[in-house]
């Protein structure tokens, strides 16, 4: 059976300018996002990993046009929604829409949970009054919490309780696809456990594709069917999550996960510890972003920069060290 | 481990803070020690008191409104806890350092590296001249692996990485030879290639000076990879005390237990996470009865109407459950006060 490809995203840019001096000219731009091409298929969950400054966040934001990208076409269920203007993104934010990291920032403070779960129906011009606060009440109990919460205030509920309200905002224009930025991460363990659950249930019951952007590795195994990892503004490695954690093939990737603390105190590994930390964006090595860490950089790591390819089915990675295999 | 000398200990610690509701005790009666050398780990969820704990050893409680309302805490025999704010500066840095989770606002963005390592060193040294000042204030820094160390003792935090600044962190609280070092969540706000740098600087310092290390973390991977023993607490009470491989092979707490398996384990995919039901409960709001009950599977009536006391199942490991007491627990001196309290 063929997978629909419900989002397809080609060479997306986001380079953010510095300007500087007193008549703020262009100095240089941070290279947020650079060349970054992927595909989301219908029904799956994408994980984005990796460590904070690789654009992980920022690729999330432009996907959604929150963030207008500087170069490249993004294709939702088959249209180009990089070009439409910014009323007609409005509508097309219906079908995709977004969970944020800090459950205690992304709800207006002033607002009744009601009036916070409304309002996407509101923008989008869905239903009457009686409807709209039945589907309140059908989501609230979706995500596990009670009708009766819909008249309390954002600082009445716990971290974990406001991220389902979050999940269940986000639910309520019937969306294809989810954005979620980090949506665990604020959260303790044994709460985070019960979102992650939480959001596989609502997958399936649903029908939903999530794009899973996170930096705890553990976390994006356990939900993604595959996973991406960034590094400097691009995509490093692509993969089936079984495979990239089994047989991770790029030397950031292999790094990334042996520096992860496993909870097992027998649990024996040769941990690559790397030198140094990620160099500035705005300042990027030439060649592969990588082979100012790498242990195996060589000199046509320092010139050139390697493209994203396919060195087995469904296995993508951008490293030179492959590059021969292929051929 | 049993062997070797105590050099911290927590004895009936009980740290308060007043409100208009009254009185909170965030530290509830908590007893444990800290062995020369070795790395012990305090772990638990948001609002367990882990940090009040260790606040209260560096004696920061901010007061108002908290308080050191019960308890001592003997460092090398001496009650610190009855320390005046004057003798207990001679303590904090010198015998004592604490590294925070926020590299980035733990240090003054005023001042250069090499300014504030000096006033560590010289807060405890007032005789030393400045050129030995400055040659220990290099030699730390190149002790915690920086480069460049001459050159960073005239830049600013802001010209550091995180990394970097949690290394100068590090360094400064180490500049004075400490025996107890408290890391509060040192890695929590590093990335996880920068934390396994962090994590094996500690170990190889604690190796190397045989300084003792309590190590605060929400982390159980961090606490596999860099501890001998562990403590966990929940809403501020200690409910279960083992060496790691204990805690990881035979946790005896039902929290214990629930927290082990809710983490998502990178190395396996599992179909669902357990996860604990319900919300830890708010500071105080349990009166009677195990704090855990209410999310407990294995809560019976006798849980809702008794506490239960540490219940020692050998040297080394103790639990807060009855269900500890029915496999053959025994409660020892120290704890049997809490109970007939």
């Amino acid at each position: 059976m063929e997978k629909k490809v419900l989002l397809k995203v080609s060479n997306l840019k986001k380079h953010f300018q510095i300007r500087s001096g007193m008549l703020g000219k262009e100095s240089g731009s941070v290279k947020a996002v650079d060349d970054v091409s992927f595909e989301v298929f219908e029904g799956e969950t994408l994980g984005i990993v990796g460590e904070s400054g690789c654009g992980k966040s920022t690729t999330g934001k432009t996907l959604m046009r929150l963030i207008e990208p500087t170069d490249g076409t993004i294709e939702f269920d088959g249209k180009n929604i990089t070009t439409l203007s910014k009323k007609e993104m409005r509508k097309a934010r219906r079908d995709i829409q977004m969970v944020f990291q800090d459950p205690y920032a992304s709800l207006n403070p002033r607002h009744k949970i009601r009036k916070i779960l409304e309002e996407p129906l509101i923008v989008h011009g869905i239903g009457n009054a009686k409807e709209r606060a039945e589907k309140v009440e059908k989501y609230l109990n979706i995500v596990g919490l009670s009708s009766y919460h819909a008249d309390r205030y954002p600082h009445q509920f716990s971290g974990g309780q406001r991220q389902r309200i979050g999940i269940a905002r986000a639910l309520m224009t019937n969306p294809k696809l989810i954005i979620a930025d980090e949506p665990v991460s604020a959260l303790d363990v044994s709460i985070q456990a019960q979102v992650l659950n939480l959001m596989k249930e609502l997958q399936e019951d649903l029908k939903l594709t999530y794009i899973f952007i996170a930096h705890d590795l553990g976390v994006v195994r356990h939900i993604s069917n595959r996973v991406g990892v960034m590094y400097l503004g691009r995509m490093v490695e692509l993969a089936q999550s079984e495979s990239l954690y089994e047989e991770p093939l790029h030397p950031y990737t292999k790094a990334l996960l042996s520096a992860v603390p496993i909870p097992d105190p027998d649990f024996a590994r040769e941990q690559i510890i790397l030198q140094g930390d990620i160099p500035s964006p705005s300042n990027p090595p030439t060649g592969c972003a990588f082979n100012t860490r790498c242990p195996y950089a060589t000199q046509s790591c320092r010139e050139q920069n390697p493209t994203l390819q396919e060195v087995k089915p469904g296995h993508f990675v951008a490293c030179h060290l492959y590059e021969q295999v292929k051929q | 481990m049993v062997n070797q000398k105590k050099i911290l200990e927590i004895n009936e610690l009980e740290t308060s803070f007043f409100s208009d509701d009254g009185k909170i005790a965030a530290v509830d009666h908590v007893n444990f020690d800290l062995h020369e050398g070795e790395i012990l780990a305090i772990v638990g969820e948001s609002g367990c008191g882990k940090s009040v704990t260790s606040l209260s050893i560096m004696g920061l409680v901010p007061s108002p409104p908290g308080k050191i309302t019960n308890g001592e805490i003997l460092l090398q025999g001496k009650d610190i806890s009855k320390f005046s704010e004057k003798e207990m500066r001679k303590i904090r840095g010198n015998d004592i350092a604490m590294i925070f989770q926020e590299p980035m606002t733990s240090l003054n963005p005023l001042f250069t590296i090499g300014n504030q390592i000096s006033e560590a060193i010289l807060i405890h040294n007032k005789s030393w001249s400045k050129k030995q000042v400055r040659e220990r204030a290099v030699e730390m820094l190149r002790l915690v692996g920086l480069p460049r160390a001459e050159e960073l003792l005239n830049e600013y935090p802001h010209q550091l990485s995180g990394g970097m600044r949690q290394r100068v962190m590090i360094a400064m609280a180490l500049v004075c030879n400490p025996k107890v070092l408290i890391a509060d969540e040192p890695t929590t706000a590093l990335d996880v290639t920068i934390q396994a740098q962090i994590l094996k600087l500690i170990r190889e310092l604690n190796d190397k000076f045989n300084t003792a290390v309590l190590m605060i973390t929400h982390d159980l991977g961090v606490v596999a990879e860099t501890c001998q023993r562990v403590i966990v607490m929940y809403a501020g009470q200690v409910v279960e005390e083992a060496t790691v491989q204990e805690i990881f092979k035979n946790p005896k707490h039902p929290y214990t237990k629930g927290l082990i398996q809710s983490v998502p384990d990178m190395r396996y995919k599992k179909e669902s996470l357990y996860s604990i039901p319900g919300n830890v409960p708010k500071p105080g709001s349990v009166k009677v009865g195990c704090r855990f009950a209410q999310r407990c599977e294995f809560a019976t009536d006798r849980c809702l109407t008794e506490n239960p006391a540490l219940y020692e199942l050998s040297s080394s490991h103790k639990s807060r459950c009855f269900l500890v007491e029915e496999e053959g627990g025994s409660v020892n001196g120290k704890e049997s006060l809490v109970e007939s309290k």
